[in-house]
C-alpha cells in the first residue's frame, strides 16, 4: 500500500510518501513562508527525489483538522486536486491523532495541543494500548488548556502512566501546564513536537484498513469551530441555511 | 498539405469571491461548459459575502464543480491542454482554495498552470459572444469590488485609464439597496425596482474628479442617497423607493457612460466594451449602447451569465496567456490585491 500524506494544519508544512512499512520520504518545514507557496513544491521535490509515480499511490492522506482554517483548506484543496486528477480516495486524518502518532508505541499518555487562539487549544488525549493499538482517551476538541490538563491529571493517576505534552500549544501554555499538571509529565523534543506527514501517513494506514477512505469530492476539513459569522447568527437564534 | 491546427482546451477555475466555478473553453472563444455553484443564498442571510463561509463552501464544492464542467464539456482531464485559475484580486481565503486545487490538479495531471487576473477575466468575457472583437478596445469594468476603465491594447496587454477613488460601482448598488431595504445582492434588485420609478425624481450628484477626468467616485453619491433617506425620515415624508432606485441608478449610469465614451473619443478608440457584475444592469447597457451609437463607436457587452463571476471568462483570458507562453510554477500564491496588467 502506497500513501501520499500532507499536513498544513499549523505553522508546519509537511509532506511524506509511505510505501508499506517504509517511509520513503518525509519533508517538513517549520518556517514562516505560506503553505500555498511551500506545500506543492515540497511534494514535487520528494516525488522527483524518489522517482515516485503518483499514479501508483493508493490514496492521499491529509491532516484534515482542526488547525488554521486557511492552512487546512490549502491541505484539503491540494489533496482534493490530487485525488481528482489521480482518481484516488482521500483519507481524512484528525490532526491531533496524526500528531499523537509521533509517539506511536510509547507507553505513556500522549497529549498533543495546538494553539487555537482565544485562550483555547485544539487537543485530545491518546494512548497506545499494548504498545501498538491506537487508543483515543479524549477525542479531539477545542477548549481551555486548563480542562485538558485536568483530564491528563485524572488519566495519569488512573492509568499510572506519565503524560507527554507536544504540539505548538505547548510553548504558549507551558506556564499553565507547569502550574496545573500534578502527575509525572514531560515535553516532546523538537523532532517529535510538531505535525509530521510521516505520522499522518501512519495513522492514515490504520484508518484505510478500517475502511475510512472517502471520495476526493466528498472531503472537507474538520474545523471543530463554526465561523464567527455563523456563531453570531446563531446567537440571534437563526441558523445558516442554503 | 497544411497541418491541421490542434484545438486548445483550457480548464478554468474561479473561486475569488462567492461563486465556485469551473469551465472548459476551446481556442479561447468557445465555451464548452460553464459550471457555477453560487452561494448567494448563504450570504444573503448576512447582507453580504462572509469570507470564511465562502471559503468553506468553496472547498466543499470545488471537485463536484470541476467534474461537472468536464462532464458537460464531454472531455476528460487528459484532453485538457492547460489549467487556468484566478489568483487575484479577491478574498484571499477564497482564492487560495482555487489556487491550491488548480495547482494540485495540474501537477498530478502533468498539465501547464496559468494564473489569471480576475478582472482581466471579466474583460475577456467579451470575446466569448463577439467572435469579431479584437484589441484594441476600451473596457469599462464595474463590479462589487472594482470600477476600472481599462484600455485593452492587445491580448493580455492592459492599461488602466481610470479607476474609482473610493467605492466600487457595485458596492454603491449594494449599500443603497440595503438602505432602501432591498437586501443583497443590490444590483439586480435595484435594476428591477428602478423600472417602476422616475429616474428624474431626485437629483443625485454625478461626481467628477477635477484633475483626473477618467477617475470616478461613488461614495458622495452613496452619502447623498443616505442623506436623502434621512431627511425624508426626519420630515416624516414617505420615501418612494422606486424613485430612489431609479434616480440613483441613473446617476451611476450617467457617470459610467460619460466617462467611458469621453475617454474613447479622446483616445481615438472606436470599440467600447463593458464587463463585470454591473455590466448586466439594463439601464447601463441601454444608455451605453445609445451613447456609443451616437458617437460612431461599436459597443460590446457579455450576456449576464458571463458578467457575473464565472470560470469561462478565466478560461478565455487563460487561453491568451497560455498561447503567449505564460506558465506559473507550483509556488503560485493567491494575490488578493493583484493589480491589472501585473503578474
Amino acid at each position: 500500500m502506497k500513501l501520499l500524506a500532507l499536513d498544513s494544519s499549523g505553522l508546519v508544512a509537511s509532506v511524506a510518501i509511505l510505501d508499506g512499512e517504509t517511509l520513503v520520504a518525509e519533508y517538513t518545514l517549520n518556517y514562516k513562508k505560506t503553505h500555498s507557496q511551500t506545500l506543492l513544491p515540497m511534494l514535487d521535490e520528494i516525488v522527483k527525489m524518489t522517482q515516485t509515480e503518483l499514479s501508483e499511490m493508493d490514496a492521499i492522506a491529509v491532516a484534515a483538522g482542526p488547525g488554521s482554517f486557511t492552512g487546512l483548506r490549502i491541505g484539503s484543496a491540494t489533496a482534493k486536486g490530487l485525488g481528482l486528477a489521480l482518481n484516488k480516495p482521500i483519507i481524512s486524518v484528525p490532526t491531533l491523532e496524526g500528531i499523537a502518532c509521533n509517539f506511536y508505541g510509547t507507553d505513556a499518555i500522549i497529549c498533543p495541543m495546538m494553539d487555537a487562539r482565544r485562550q483555547q487549544v485544539y487537543t485530545g488525549i491518546y494512548h497506545f494500548a499494548g504498545g501498538t493499538e491506537f487508543e483515543e482517551l479524549v477525542a479531539q476538541e477545542a477548549g481551555p488548556v486548563e480542562d485538558i490538563i485536568k483530564k491528563c491529571n485524572e488519566l495519569g493517576q488512573k492509568l499510572g502512566k506519565p503524560v507527554i505534552f507536544l504540539g505548538d500549544g505547548v510553548p504558549v501554555y507551558k506556564d499553565i501546564i507547569e502550574e496545573l499538571c500534578n502527575v509525572e509529565h514531560s515535553y516532546a523534543p523538537a523532532h517529535l513536537s510538531r505535525q509530521r506527514a510521516g505520522a499522518v501517513a501512519i495513522r492514515a494506514m490504520k484508518l484505510y484498513e478500517e475502511g475510512k477512505a472517502e471520495p476526493a469530492s466528498d472531503h472537507a476539513p474538520i474545523y471543530l469551530r463554526k465561523s464567527q459569522a455563523e456563531r453570531e447568527l446563531e446567537a440571534k437564534g437563526k441558523k445558516l441555511e442554503e | 498539405m497544411e497541418e491541421q491546427k490542434k484545438d486548445v482546451l483550457i480548464l478554468a477555475i474561479e473561486t475569488s469571491c462567492d461563486e465556485t466555478a469551473a469551465a472548459v473553453v476551446k481556442n479561447g472563444r468557445e465555451v464548452l461548459s460553464n459550471t457555477i455553484y453560487t452561494q448567494i443564498k448563504l450570504h444573503t442571510m448576512f447582507g453580504g459575502v462572509v469570507p470564511e463561509i465562502a471559503s468553506r463552501k468553496h472547498i466543499e464544492k470545488i471537485n463536484i464543480v470541476i467534474e461537472t464542467a468536464l462532464k458537460e464539456a464531454d472531455v476528460t482531464l487528459e484532453d485538457i491542454d492547460a489549467i487556468a485559475v484566478t489568483y487575484g484580486p479577491g478574498l484571499v481565503g477564497a482564492l487560495l482554495v482555487g489556487v491550491a486545487e488548480a495547482k494540485a490538479l495540474a501537477y498530478a495531471a502533468k498539465k501547464p498552470l496559468v494564473g489569471v487576473h480576475h478582472i482581466e477575466g471579466h474583460i475577456s468575457a467579451n470575446y466569448i459572444e463577439h467572435k469579431e472583437l479584437e484589441p484594441p478596445f476600451l473596457c469599462m469594468v464595474a463590479s462589487g469590488g472594482h470600477s476600472h476603465l481599462v484600455l485593452v491594447k492587445g491580448y493580455g496587454e492592459y492599461e488602466i485609464i481610470g479607476r474609482t477613488r473610493d467605492d466600487a460601482a457595485g458596492e454603491a448598488f449594494d449599500k443603497v439597496a440595503r438602505a432602501i431595504g432591498l437586501g443583497y445582492p443590490g444590483g439586480p434588485k435595484i435594476d428591477k425596482l428602478a423600472k417602476e420609478g422616475n429616474k428624474k425624481a431626485i437629483a443625485f450628484p454625478r461626481a467628477k474628479i477635477t484633475d483626473a477626468p477618467d477617475d470616478f467616485s461613488f461614495s458622495g453619491l452613496k452619502s447623498a442617497v443616505l442623506n436623502y433617506l434621512n431627511q425624508c425620515q426626519m420630515k416624516g415624508e414617505e420615501v418612494n423607493r422606486a424613485d430612489v432606485a431609479a434616480s440613483f441608478q441613473q446617476s451611476v449610469t450617467d457617470v459610467l457612460t460619460e466617462h467611458t465614451v469621453g475617454a474613447a473619443k479622446r483616445l481615438g478608440i472606436n470599440k467600447v466594451a463593458i464587463a463585470g457584475g454591473v455590466a448586466s444592469n439594463s439601464s447601463l447597457r441601454a444608455q451605453m449602447e445609445e451613447a456609443c451609437r451616437k458617437n460612431g463607436i461599436e459597443f460590446y457587452h457579455p450576456s449576464p451569465i458571463f458578467c457575473t463571476d464565472n470560470a469561462a471568462m478565466i478560461g478565455v483570458a487563460g487561453y491568451y496567456e497560455y498561447i503567449k507562453g505564460i506558465r506559473d510554477g507550483w509556488d503560485l500564491n493567491a494575490k488578493p490585491n493583484l493589480k491589472i496588467g501585473e503578474r
